[in-house]
This record gives C-alpha cells, structure tokens and sequence, in this order.
C-alpha cells in the first residue's frame, strides 16, 4: 500500500467528478455566480443611493461643523434660521471660521423652454466655502461676477445637449438672470436635482423667501478643538443644532432609511438573490449527488471513511463557490465601474469593500446549506447498497 | 494464524419491516479457504447478498461473529473497519459503478488515491493492471466509450490494484455474454488467486458454474450446500 500519505489526492476525484458533468458544473457555477451578481449589484447600488443622502454634506470639505436650526433633519429637509445665527456662532470659542449656506429649491426656464427644479446653493460672498473642491471648468473666481452661478456637471448634461455651450449660457432662475460661469465637479444628491452655486447675496436675490433665510453655518474648528467639542459647544452656548461632518452625513442617509422603502425594496431583493442561489445550487448539486451516489457507495464500500466523503463534497462545493464567486463579483464590479464611467446614474458609485466579504458570507451560506443538504444524503447511502 | 481466510461464525440477520423485522439470515457457519475461488448461490432473496455484505465488512450482522484473514472485523471500530476494507478487500459490482468522468486507469488507481498514494503513481499501477487484463489500449479511455466487458476488466484491476487478500464480485458475468463471461472469470482466477488470498463470489450464472473450486448454495437464508461436488448442482441447475 502507499507510504506517501496525501489526502488531497481524494479531492481531485471529488473535482474530476463534478467537472466532467459540464452541464452541472455550469449550472452550478452559474447558479452561484447569478446570486453574487444579485446580491452585489443590488447592495452597491443601495449603499450608493444611502450615501447620496449624506453627499450634499461630504462635498464641503473646507468645514468640519454644521450648524442649523433644530427642526432642522438633513441638508434637504431645513428650517431657516434668522442671519443673526451667523454671529452668534462666530462668537464660541474653537471656532475658526463660520461662512453662511442657503440651500433652497427653484425653478428655471431650461434653454429648450422646459421648467425644470433646480437646487440654488449660495455661499459665503467673499470665501467661497461650500462650493465643491474641483472644477469641471472655468474658474473659481468667477463666482465673484455678477448674477454668476457654476453648475454641477450633471446637471448640465441634463440641461444642454452635447456640443451645445454652456459656460456663458444664460439661466432664467425664478424670473431673474443667471449666467453659468463654471461647471463643479459633483456627485449627484438623492434627489437627482440640478444644482445651482452662486454667492449668498445673489442667492438672496435668486430664490424668493421668508424673513428667515440662512440653511446653515459652516464651522472649521480650530486645530486644538475637536469638531465634536466644539459641535457641543455651540449647541449649549446658541441654541442652534451643531452636527460634525460625520455626524450630518450620518444624519442624511438614517433620513432615507426611515422615510423611504428603499432599504425594504433593496432587502427584498437582496434575500431573493440568497433564495435564487439555494434554489438554483441547491436543485443541481442534489441532481449531481443523486446521478453519482453509487459511484459514492462504491468508494465507501472501497473504503473511503465518511469523513473523506466529506471533504470531497466539500471540495466539489469551495470549488462552485469559488469560481461562481468569482465570476459574479467580475461582473457585479463590470456593471458598476461600466455604469460610474458611462452613464450620470451612476456617477460616484464605487463599492464599499464590506460588499464583497457580505457577498462572499452569503454565498458560503448558500454553499454550506446546499452542501449540508447534499452530503446528508451520501453520507446516509449505505455502502452495502451497491451490493443491490 | 488461522487456515481459514474467512470464518463466519453464527451470523443472523435482521431487517426491519414496519414495526417487526425479519429474519434474512439464520445461523450461518461457513469456512472459506485461501487459494480458493468460491461460488455463492441461489435464487433471489436466498440472503446471498446479505452474506456477502456482512463478510465484507460492509454490513453489521444482527448475531455472530466474522473473521477475515484473522481479523475480526466486527469488533473494529467504524473507521478501523473501512480502513480494513481499503487494505484488504477488492471489491467488483454487477454495474461496475466505475466514475463515468475519470478515465479506465484512474478509475482503476481509485483504491490507491483513497489510501493517500500520489495520484501520477497510483494511475500508473492502474496501468499496469489494465495491460495485465489486456485492455492497454483502453486506458485513456472512459467508462461509456467501452464495452460491457472492457468495462468489467476496469473494475477487475480496480478490485486488484491494491493487491487485497480478499475479492468479493457481485454477479461479475450478468451482463456479459457467454464468451465474454468465461474469459472474465478464468482472468480473475489467474489474477486474484494465489494461496493467501481467497476470492468470493456472488452468481446466477450457472455457464461458469465449472469454474469454482466450491461453491455454497443458498436458501431462504441457509446455506443449503456446501462443497466441492459441482456436479450435483450443475445438474440440479440443468433440471
């Protein structure tokens, strides 16, 4: 008998037998690779559209702390507050600077006549903080021009047609003139609107209100205050809400959880990928025991012992999953990165590492409970059935 | 050490049937030489199958006791036991149940890579066996692109290649014609025979009866004869 002890050899049967019936090994693999498609696309998309929740907030790098009104929810959902807010927060201690924002919705005359909702963001008249950091086109500085406002560069694919102008164009903003100066560089918000930058006092102008009309004021806290201090801070010494950045952003995307059935719609389909993939690997990995389970009698009457056995299911099973996983993930991340690249859906959309290790939990649930339901049935074949 | 390479001792068998069971084997007591080929007979539902089972140690005997080569087997653990049966006993099936997706030489190296062997080792050994049972040529051949016969050849050297002490066959001529039949069984005489081994098997067929240096008949789970007057049974059969 062998001297040479080496258990893997067992496993090359086991791979030998799954790969030499092609039709279940592919459906097998793409019974695994389906559910990871599934499972990843649609939890990448959900992370990415909770994300655009928080967005508007991520986008102001410059600030560290948000201070608003307390009715105030997200950066969608505000209650004005009086301009005198402004200096009352520049008077806390920690605070390094405080720039005002006005968020607020509007309405323009698109250049083929059509009304569309836009979202006007006026910032600080003489620093600028609040517009994004990078600059599709033009020129920062340009904000400084009168009725001047920058578009995001979505915004203006959706309102003019490739080849058309749009630096120059001129906007009918709630009846008022606006002329584009320059294209940010965003990412899209939840609420997919095109957005309008432009100095406050133009934005006072722009956007019709109530006597209260500052959304937020933006704080930078000085080096030697954490922005969670100095958040605490300001609540107790004005009155207003102070969120850090992390927290605002927090904020945001808990808003679309609660307030929307995406988590639901996303779950559902998320736990549909699971069931597709135990039903799909499930059905073709009992069809392959079952074609093969007196060929597994003969070698446990031979004398390969249950726990062989096992890790020869086993090895069938990593195998599926490997290569089913792999497959799935390549194509979860080909329609992500192919979407992010071509199409304004999908701009910004990127996926969390936690996606894959979800997936990759999953899918190894799906192989166990398979595998489990599998081996049950070759481990109960007695080897004296291959005598009948 | 023991003459006998098989020594079944009282074995009974019981199988469940509802709420009862039902007695298949009763009190069996049979001596099995080395060197011997050894014919089991009788009708459907003679116990035949049962008894071979439980001599092969893949079948636990409701009563009595099994000895193989001196081993008694039953006292083995579950694992002990298979790794018995992997050292000791070869094993040829009425469907063959060789892997339709491995190849006839690793089909017949299985034995060896169960025990660990270096799989491009194991397949040569299985080679070698193939070319002993003259089917060389079929090799790199699988199961569905041989014939009924060739594929009984496979499993012969998949029975042998681990040089067992032990060869039980199931019905190894059923589905074989008359020609085919005898060849594979004058094979297995000269291939598994020798004086520490002892083969056993399991037939209908009484056109190889001939063959057998003994052979046990069974009947409702007894042995009904035992010995070496084969004439007595060819002629019975022939009636």
């Amino acid at each position: 008998m062998a001297n040479q002890k080496d258990k893997q050899e067992v496993n090359w049967v086991a791979i030998r037998m799954l790969t030499g019936d092609r039709v279940k090994f592919i459906g097998l693999v793409f019974g695994v690779a389906f559910s990871t498609l599934l499972i990843t696309q649609q939890l990448t998309i959900f992370v990415n559209l909770l994300m655009r929740g928080g967005v508007a907030v991520q986008e102001v790098s410059t600030a560290n702390v948000w201070v608003m009104d307390p009715a105030t929810r997200t950066a969608d959902v505000i209650y004005p507050m009086p301009i005198t807010a402004l200096d009352r927060v520049r008077s806390v201690s920690g605070v390094a600077f405080a720039s005002p924002l006005l968020r607020s919705n509007a309405s323009i005359r698109t250049p083929e006549g059509d009304l569309e909702g836009v979202t006007v963001i006026g910032v600080d008249d003489s620093s600028l903080v609040g517009i994004p950091r990078r600059m599709f086109e033009g020129d920062p500085a340009r904000l400084m021009d009168p009725d001047a406002v920058f578009i995001d560069d979505v915004g203006s694919r959706k309102l003019f047609a490739p080849g058309q102008t749009v630096i120059g164009s001129q906007l009918e903003l709630n009846d008022q003139r606006a002329i584009i100066k320059g294209i940010v560089d965003s990412t899209p918000t939840f609420t997919a609107q095109v957005t309008l930058y432009t100095r406050y006092s133009n934005a006072l102008n722009f956007v019709p209100g109530t006597r209260n009309r500052l959304s937020f004021v933006l704080v930078r806290s000085d080096a030697n205050v954490s922005p969670e201090t100095l958040a605490g801070r300001i609540t107790e010494q004005t009155g207003l809400k102070a969120r850090t950045t992390q927290q605002f952003t927090r904020d945001g995307i808990d808003f679309i959880i609660e307030n929307t059935g995406i988590p639901i719609n996303f779950g559902i389909t998320v736990v549909l990928g699971v069931i597709v993939g135990v039903a799909i690997v499930g059905l073709t990995f009992s069809l392959f025991i079952r074609d093969n389970i007196k060929q597994f009698g003969a070698l446990k009457a031979i004398g390969v012992t249950n726990r062989k056995i096992m890790v020869m299911v086993a090895a069938q099973s990593g195998l599926v999953a490997l290569i089913g996983y792999g497959l799935g993930l390549t194509m979860a991340a080909g329609f992500i990165g192919g979407g992010a690249a071509g199409s304004d859906d999908f701009k910004g959309f990127y996926m969390p590492y936690q996606i894959p290790l979800i997936t990759a939990a999953l899918v190894l649930a799906i192989i166990a409970l398979t595998g489990f339901i599998a081996i049950r049935s070759v481990l109960k074949t007695d080897p004296a059935s291959v005598f009948r | 050490m023991s003459r006998f390479a098989i020594s079944v001792r009282g074995v009974a068998k019981d199988f469940p049937v509802g709420d009862d069971n039902i007695r298949v084997l009763h009190d069996i007591n049979v001596d099995v030489n080395a060197g011997e080929l050894t014919y089991l007979v009788g009708e459907s539902g003679s116990g035949k199958t049962t008894l071979i089972s439980i001599i092969a140690g893949i079948l636990y005997p409701t009563e009595g006791r099994v000895q193989v080569f001196d081993t008694e087997i039953y006292d083995l653990s579950d694992n002990e036991l298979v790794m018995f049966r992997l050292a000791n006993i070869g094993f040829i099936f009425q469907q063959y149940n060789l892997i339709p997706t491995l190849t006839a030489a690793e089909n017949a190296a299985i034995p060896l890579i169960a025990d660990g062997m270096k799989r491009d080792e194991a397949v040569e050994r299985g080679r070698v066996l193939l070319e002993k049972l003259n089917i060389a040529n079929q090799a790199d051949k699988f199961p569905r692109q041989l014939s009924g016969g060739q594929q009984q050849r496979v499993a012969i050297a998949r029975a042998l290649v681990h040089e067992p002490r032990l060869i039980v066959c199931d019905e190894p001529t059923a589905a074989l014609d008359a020609k085919s039949g005898r060849r594979v069984m004058d094979l297995l005489r000269e291939v598994a025979l020798s004086e520490d081994r002892a083969v056993i098997i399991v037939t209908h067929d009484n056109r190889i009866f001939d063959l057998a240096d003994r052979i046990l008949a069974m009947e409702d789970g007894r042995i009904t004869h035992d010995g070496r007057d084969k004439a007595i049974l060819m002629q019975e059969d022939a009636q």
